[in-house]
C-alpha cells in the first residue's frame, strides 16, 4: 500500500469517526424522550380524550365559569330537575290521588259496615273537663291552617288537571296565585302552632304497654272489646308520632321551598319539595282518619274537643285510666 | 314548517359574552336577569371550552309539564314560549329546567318571585306581534319580522348558529367534516328529540 492510499484512508476513517461522533451527540440526549416516551406509554392508554372529559363533567353538572352572576349560571346541565319532573308528575301525582281517594273509600266503607261507634252505657249527664279553652283553641287554630294547606297545596299539584277545566286559565291563574300566597304565608304559622302542640302533649304521648293491649284490640273500632287509654289512646299517640316525625319534616321541607332568598341550589328545593310532597301526602291520608273518628266515627267524640267537656260514660269506655286518673285528682283536691 | 334550534359550536366560542349583551340590549331584559349566558369550562386550562347557553326550546319541555298553571305552548316554529300574564311565579320551571334558563325579577322570602323570564328565541309572547305590550312583557319579535335571534346574528365567530334544526344540523356537520375531529353538538342529546 502506498502513503498517500494509506493517508486516504486515515482520513476516510477519521472523517466517518467525526460524522458517528457528530450524530451521537445529536441523537443520544434524544434517548431521553425514547425512554420518557417508553415508560409513559401505558399511562397514556389509560387515559381519556381530553374532549370527551369536557362533555362528561358538563352532564355531570360540573361548575364552570360565566361572567353572568346568578343563582347557578356557571352550571349548562342540571340534571335532578328532569328526575323531579317524572317524579312529580308520574308516580308522585298518580298513587298520591290514589292514597287519598282510597282512603276516603275505606272510611266510606267501614261507616257503611260498622257505622257510629254508639256509647254502650247511656248518657250518665255528668261530664268531665277534656280541653281547656286554650287547648281547644290551639287544636283548631292549627286543624284549620292544615286543611287550608292542604286545599291550596293540592290545588297547586292537581289543579292543572282538575280546576283549569273549570276556571279557565285566567281564573285559575288567580287563584291559584291566591293559593300560593296563601300556602306560602300560612306554612310558618302552622308550624310554629305544631310545635306548641308538640311540645304541650308530648308528655302524655309517650307508648305504653297499654297501648300494645290497645292496637292488638284494634282500639275497639273491630269487635265489642274496649281496650284501656289513658288520656291519649294508641291510635292518638300514633297520630303524635306522625305529627312530630313526617309533620315537621313537611315543616321543614316547606321552609327550604318558601325562602329561595337565601339562594339554596336547585337539587336541594328539588329534594325539599319531594320530601315535602311526599310527608304532604301521608299526612293528608293520616289526617282523614282522624277527622273521620272525632266526628262521624264515633259517638260523643267532637264534644270533647268543642265544648271541652265529655260524658263520664264517654270517658269511661274510650279513656278509662285517664279517667281514673282525673277522679283521683278531683279527691285530692278535695280532701 | 320550520323546528327552530340553538347551536352552540364550542370550537369557535371565544367567550366574548356579545351574544349575552346582544340580547339584554335588544329586550330590554330586566335588570339582573340575563335571558343568554356564556359558561367556561375548564377555565384558564389549555383546552378550555366556552359554551353560550339560553333557553334551547325543548322538544316534549320539562319546563311545560311541570307548570302547575300551564302557561307554556310551542309554537308551529318549535319555540316554547310563556304567558306572563298567567305565570304564577312559582319557580317550578326553573327547577325542572336542564339548562337554567328561566328566571325571575326577584327572590324573595315566601316565595315571591314575580313573573318567569326567559329566552323567547326572539319571538315574542301571545300578545299581538310586536304591540307595545308584546315589547314590554317578552321584548323584540324579531321572527315576526322574518329574522332570526339577534345573539346569533351578533355573533362575532359565528360559534352561535340559530334557525331551522334541519339547516343548522348541516351547517354544523360541514364544519366538522372540513375541521375533523367529532360533532359536539352541545346540549342537543337534551333538548331535542325530533
Ligand atoms: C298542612 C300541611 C301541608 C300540606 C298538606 C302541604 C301540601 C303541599 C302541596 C301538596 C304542595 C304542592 C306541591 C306541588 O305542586 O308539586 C305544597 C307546596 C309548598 N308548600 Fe306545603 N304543605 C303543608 C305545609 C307547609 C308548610 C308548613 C310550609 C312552610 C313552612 C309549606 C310550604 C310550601 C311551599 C313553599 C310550597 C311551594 C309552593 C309554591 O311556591 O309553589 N307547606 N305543599
Ligand atoms: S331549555 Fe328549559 S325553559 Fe327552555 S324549553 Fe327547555 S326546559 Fe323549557
Ligand atoms: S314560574 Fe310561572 S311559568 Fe314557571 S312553572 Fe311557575 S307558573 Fe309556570
Amino acid at each position: 500500500m502506498s502513503a498517500t492510499a494509506a493517508m486516504n484512508n486515515r482520513k476516510k476513517t477519521s472523517l466517518w469517526a467525526m460524522l458517528i461522533i457528530v450524530l451521537a451527540i445529536l441523537i443520544l440526549p434524544l434517548t431521553g424522550y425514547l425512554y420518557v416516551n417508553m415508560t409513559e406509554q401505558p399511562a397514556v392508554d389509560e387515559q381519556t380524550n381530553p374532549r370527551s372529559d369536557t362533555w362528561r363533567q358538563v352532564r355531570e353538572n360540573q361548575e364552570g365559569y360565566s361572567a353572568v352572576k346568578g343563582q347557578e349560571t356557571n352550571e349548562l346541565i342540571q340534571g335532578a330537575g328532569q328526575n323531579w319532573r317524572q317524579l312529580r308528575n308520574g308516580p308522585i301525582a298518580t298513587y298520591g290521588a290514589w292514597l287519598l281517594s282510597g282512603v276516603l273509600v275505606i272510611l266510606a266503607a267501614f261507616y257503611f259496615w260498622r257505622g257510629e261507634i254508639k256509647l254502650t252505657h247511656p248518657r250518665t249527664g255528668n261530664t268531665v273537663q277534656r280541653w281547656t279553652l286554650n287547648e281547644r283553641r290551639l287544636h283548631w287554630t292549627t286543624a284549620t291552617l292544615f286543611i287550608l294547606l292542604a286545599i291550596t297545596g293540592l290545588s297547586l299539584l292537581y289543579g292543572r288537571l282538575a280546576l283549569i277545566p273549570l276556571l279557565g286559565y285566567p281564573g285559575f291563574s288567580a287563584y291559584a296565585t291566591a293559593a300560593k300566597w296563601i300556602h306560602n304565608v300560612l306554612g310558618p304559622v302552622f308550624m310554629v302552632a305544631l310545635f306548641i302542640i308538640l311540645i304541650k302533649w308530648f308528655k302524655n304521648n309517650l307508648f305504653t304497654k297499654v297501648d300494645i293491649e290497645w292496637f292488638k284490640a284494634f282500639g275497639g273500632m273491630v269487635g265489642d272489646k274496649h281496650p284501656s287509654a289513658g288520656k291519649f289512646n294508641g291510635g292518638e299517640k300514633a297520630w303524635f308520632w306522625t305529627l312530630a316525625t313526617a309533620g315537621v319534616a313537611l315543616c321543614f321541607s316547606g321552609l327550604v321551598l318558601d325562602f329561595p332568598n337565601f339562594g339554596q341550589e336547585r337539587e336541594v328545593i328539588i329534594g325539599a319539595h319531594l320530601i315535602h310532597i311526599l310527608t304532604a301526602m301521608l299526612l293528608m291520608a293520616f289526617s282523614l282518619g282522624h277527622i273521620y273518628i272525632g266526628t262521624i266515627g264515633t259517638e260523643g267524640a267532637l264534644e270533647g274537643m268543642t265544648t271541652g267537656h265529655v260524658d263520664v260514660a264517654w270517658a269511661e269506655q274510650h279513656h278509662d285510666l285517664w279517667l281514673k286518673e282525673v277522679e283521683q285528682e278531683q279527691q285530692n283536691t278535695r280532701q | 314548517m320550520a323546528r327552530m334550534k340553538f347551536l352552540c359550536d364550542a370550537e369557535r366560542c371565544i367567550e366574548c359574552n356579545a351574544c349575552v349583551t346582544a340580547c339584554k340590549n335588544e329586550h330590554e331584559v330586566p335588570w339582573g336577569i340575563n335571558r343568554r349566558r356564556v359558561v367556561t369550562i375548564d377555565d384558564g386550562i389549555p383546552g378550555e371550552k366556552s359554551i353560550s347557553v339560553a333557553c334551547m326550546h325543548c322538544t316534549d319541555a320539562p319546563c311545560q309539564a311541570v307548570c302547575p298553571v300551564d302557561c307554556f305552548y310551542t309554537t308551529d316554529d318549535g319555540v316554547v314560549l310563556h304567558d306572563k300574564d298567567i305565570c304564577i311565579g312559582c319557580g317550578y320551571c326553573f327547577y325542572a329546567c336542564p339548562f337554567g334558563a328561566p328566571q325571575y325579577p326577584q327572590e324573595g322570602a315566601f316565595g315571591a318571585r314575580g313573573k318567569m323570564d326567559k329566552c323567547t328565541f326572539c319571538a315574542g309572547g301571545p300578545e299581538e306581534d310586536n304591540s307595545a305590550e308584546e315589547v314590554e312583557k317578552y321584548g323584540r319579535n324579531r321572527l315576526a319580522e322574518g329574522k332570526l335571534p339577534l345573539c346569533a346574528e351578533m355573533c362575532s365567530t359565528k360559534a352561535l348558529i340559530a334557525g331551522d334544526g334541519d339547516i343548522v344540523a348541516d351547517l354544523f356537520r360541514s364544519r366538522v367534516v372540513r375541521r375533523g375531529g367529532r360533532p359536539d353538538n352541545w346540549g342537543w342529546a337534551t333538548a331535542y328529540k325530533d
